[in-house]
């Protein structure tokens, strides 16, 4: 991958540059933040010809590796305003990885009212009105687009809320099935809309395979790395089995389900939406149970849902999206849920933020709790289509606490806060305050630690250790973010000492260099760091690294305890 | 005394989601594994009343006692 794509939406052209020297050992997130921070003012609107949209694969994606398929898109973003990476599967990463392209930088805004195509192939990006694909949806734009070449071809896609710009649209990337996997959190479908981009679709058939320095060693690493992921129970059993959804029972046991928007930390429901539940519904009515999100995945976490007449309901439904519909916000049908999940997937909006703006809309009386089929009417009617009421739920949950005046509104930076609760679950509140992103699980996830029980065990509800935990968390995975691999090889890598050592080695042998550990945690510190640079700059300070107030007034139940850590004591976690 | 077991994932295989079980006083979390047939490091993690504990944890009358191979997700 040695090419930079740099577009301008203004003039329509597309410029091919070498990569400098400064980011050659950057990918994945470790690139689209050092550009947005190299290039994007952090002032300005992140809607407006300033902010640019970047899109970079990570450093092993397009080679063997196993779990290596990511794609990362960075911009300031309008939901947090501070800088964002959200990393997909999909087929886009393998696609820029085969062409060459290290990353895409796409800048300033067509005049208002232009809709592009913007078609990506080896010789560079070319633009194509996309007037009639105004106001479809994400499916029907996948469709147009496969008519339009072939089943082969990428597709990168908004839906209504993204053409409208709303601050919980995400970018859809179809996967190999021609469904949808999403750069999800923090609007950045909103982004793309704001520079006229309907869909971004991608040719690799003019690619090459990506070369690598030491065939040999390459290999060998690769072998024991795999061999990690099928060894460990999680990887190798739990996922593929259960699914990312098997969390919903073991949280409620440990009473860090947050239930009602946030008022319990124990459901009585909750084995009608749990993995176990979701693995025999599937089972029983011929879906299918293991999938992965891009190839080369040999974990496969993921699943397609069908109903009773084995008719495709949705796929990639995830534990965070099936918490914050079946649990948080009381739907106790999982085919409700799953419908409203294939909805946020075909409107084009982040189904973790769905999910939480809809718990404050219940709270809000904007709906009943647990009104599936109204839920699923939002979706479609009010924030698919962009109406008033819509654009008040589409702009996320600060939005609709706003719209309400509400208290307990779950949000860091602006973000929804996804499915543990931090007054119970101490190690994921740091991370929430933390993260340079807005309230993020997967910045840091103290779960592993703090419920799993992998790579050790802290209590969930002292504090002591929860800083460090999250703290050494969230530098390993910048850096994992900047590999193309997907979050899950950190269960392993937690327990398997070979698995960590062995991804180095594939680093090295993919571009003949000799990274060691010390280098790895070297570039996850200075990952962190460039993000919150940017973010400081942008007007962001210590205050802004706090959780919702009502965290420290409502005792949560069963263990009935608050979120104690005081200002100093979450600071610490940039003492690094 | 009587404890209730509740079974998670894998666990369920061949046994069940919750019962009520008789263990003798002074009984062990790796006694009640012992007991469903579940070799000992196949536990993931193991709750009291929403706490974790430990193979060696001693459990008492009227516990409820949560057991999961090692799972995880995200």
């Amino acid at each position: 991958m040695n090419r930079i794509f740099r577009v301008n939406m203004k003039d329509l052209t597309c410029k091919i540059e070498e990569v400098p020297e400064a980011w050659a050992g950057h990918g994945g997130r470790g690139l689209t933040s050092t550009i947005v921070a190299a290039e994007v003012p952090p002032t300005c609107h992140p809607l407006g010809p300033n902010n640019k949209l970047v899109f970079a694969p990570g450093l092993l994606t397009g080679t063997p590796a196993a779990q290596s398929g990511r794609m990362s898109c960075g911009a300031k973003s309008p939901l947090t305003g501070g800088i964002k990476e959200s990393n997909s599967g999909g087929t886009s990463a393998q696609q820029f990885a085969k062409l060459g392209i290290k990353a895409m930088i796409i800048e300033d805004k067509p005049e208002a009212g232009k809709w592009y195509e913007l078609h990506i192939n080896n010789d560079g990006v070319t633009f194509h009105d996309a007037s009639a694909l105004k106001g479809l949806q994400n499916f029907d734009v996948i469709d147009a687009m496969n008519a339009k070449y072939s089943t082969k071809i990428g597709v990168c896609t908004i839906g209504i809320p993204g053409e409208e710009r709303l601050m919980s649209a995400n970018i859809s990337v179809k996967d190999s099935d021609q469904k949808i996997r999403s750069h999800g959190r923090g609007g950045m479908g909103a982004v793309m809309g704001s520079k006229g981009i309907k869909v971004m679709t991608i040719d690799d058939s003019a690619g090459k395979r990506v070369e690598i320095a030491d065939k040999d060693k390459f290999r060998a690493a690769a072998k024991v790395f795999a061999k990690a992921m099928l060894d460990h129970p999680v990887t190798g059993e739990g996922l593929p089995i259960y699914g990312t959804n098997v969390l919903i029972n073991i949280l409620n046991e440990a009473g860090g389900l947050p239930t009602k928007n946030f008022l319990y930390g124990q459901c009585d429901h909750h084995d009608k939406v749990s993995g176990e539940t979701m693995h025999d519904v599937i089972a029983s009515r011929g879906g299918s149970t293991k999938h992965g999100c891009h190839a080369g995945c040999i974990i496969q976490c993921s699943q397609v849902y069908v109903d009773e007449n084995k008719e495709y309901i949705t796929s990639g439904f995830e534990y965070e999206t099936v918490w914050g519909l079946g649990i948080n916000c009381m739907i106790e049908s999982l085919d409700d849920c799953a419908r409203i999940d294939n909805a946020m997937d075909n409107i084009g909006i982040d189904s973790i933020e769905g999910a939480v703006l809809l718990g404050v809309a219940m709270e809000a009386g904007v709906l009943p709790w647990g009104d599936g089929k109204e839920a699923l009417r939002l979706m479609n009617e009010e924030i698919g289509k962009a109406t008033p009421l819509g654009r008040i739920l589409g702009n996320g949950t600060k939005s609709v606490g706003d719209a309400y005046g509400l208290t307990r509104v779950p949000v860091v930076k602006g973000q929804g806060i996804p499915a543990y609760d931090p007054r119970s679950v101490k190690g994921i509140g740091i991370t929430y305050a933390t993260s340079t992103m807005g309230a993020d699980h997967t910045a840091g996830y103290s779960i592993a630690t703090n419920i799993l029980q992998v790579g050790g065990h802290i209590d969930p509800l002292v504090k002591e250790g929860q800083v460090e935990l999250s703290r050494n968390l969230s530098i390993a995975t910048a850096a994992v973010d900047s590999t193309g691999m997907c979050i899950f090889i950190a269960f392993p890598a937690l327990d398997i000492p070979e698995c960590l050592p062995a991804l180095i080695d594939m680093i090295n042998a993919r571009y003949g260099i000799t990274l060691d550990g010390d280098d790895v945690v070297g570039l996850g510190k200075s990952i962190l760091k460039t993000e919150k640079a940017f973010n400081e700059a942008a007007g962001m300070n210590n205050a802004h690294d706090r959780l919702p107030e009502f965290f420290e007034l409502e005792p949560i139940p069963p263990h009935n305890v608050v979120w104690d850590f005081t200002p100093e004591e979450i600071d610490e976690f940039w003492n690094f | 005394m009587k404890i209730t077991v509740k079974l998670f994932a894998i666990f369920r295989n061949d046994r069940f989601k919750i019962e009520d079980r008789e263990f003798p006083n002074e009984s062990t979390v790796g006694d009640v594994l012992t007991s469903l047939g579940i070799d000992h490091p196949e536990l993931g993690v193991a709750l009291v009343n929403a706490r974790h504990v430990t193979l060696a944890t001693v459990v008492t009358d009227g516990q409820t006692l949560s057991l999961f191979p090692k799972v995880g997700g995200g």
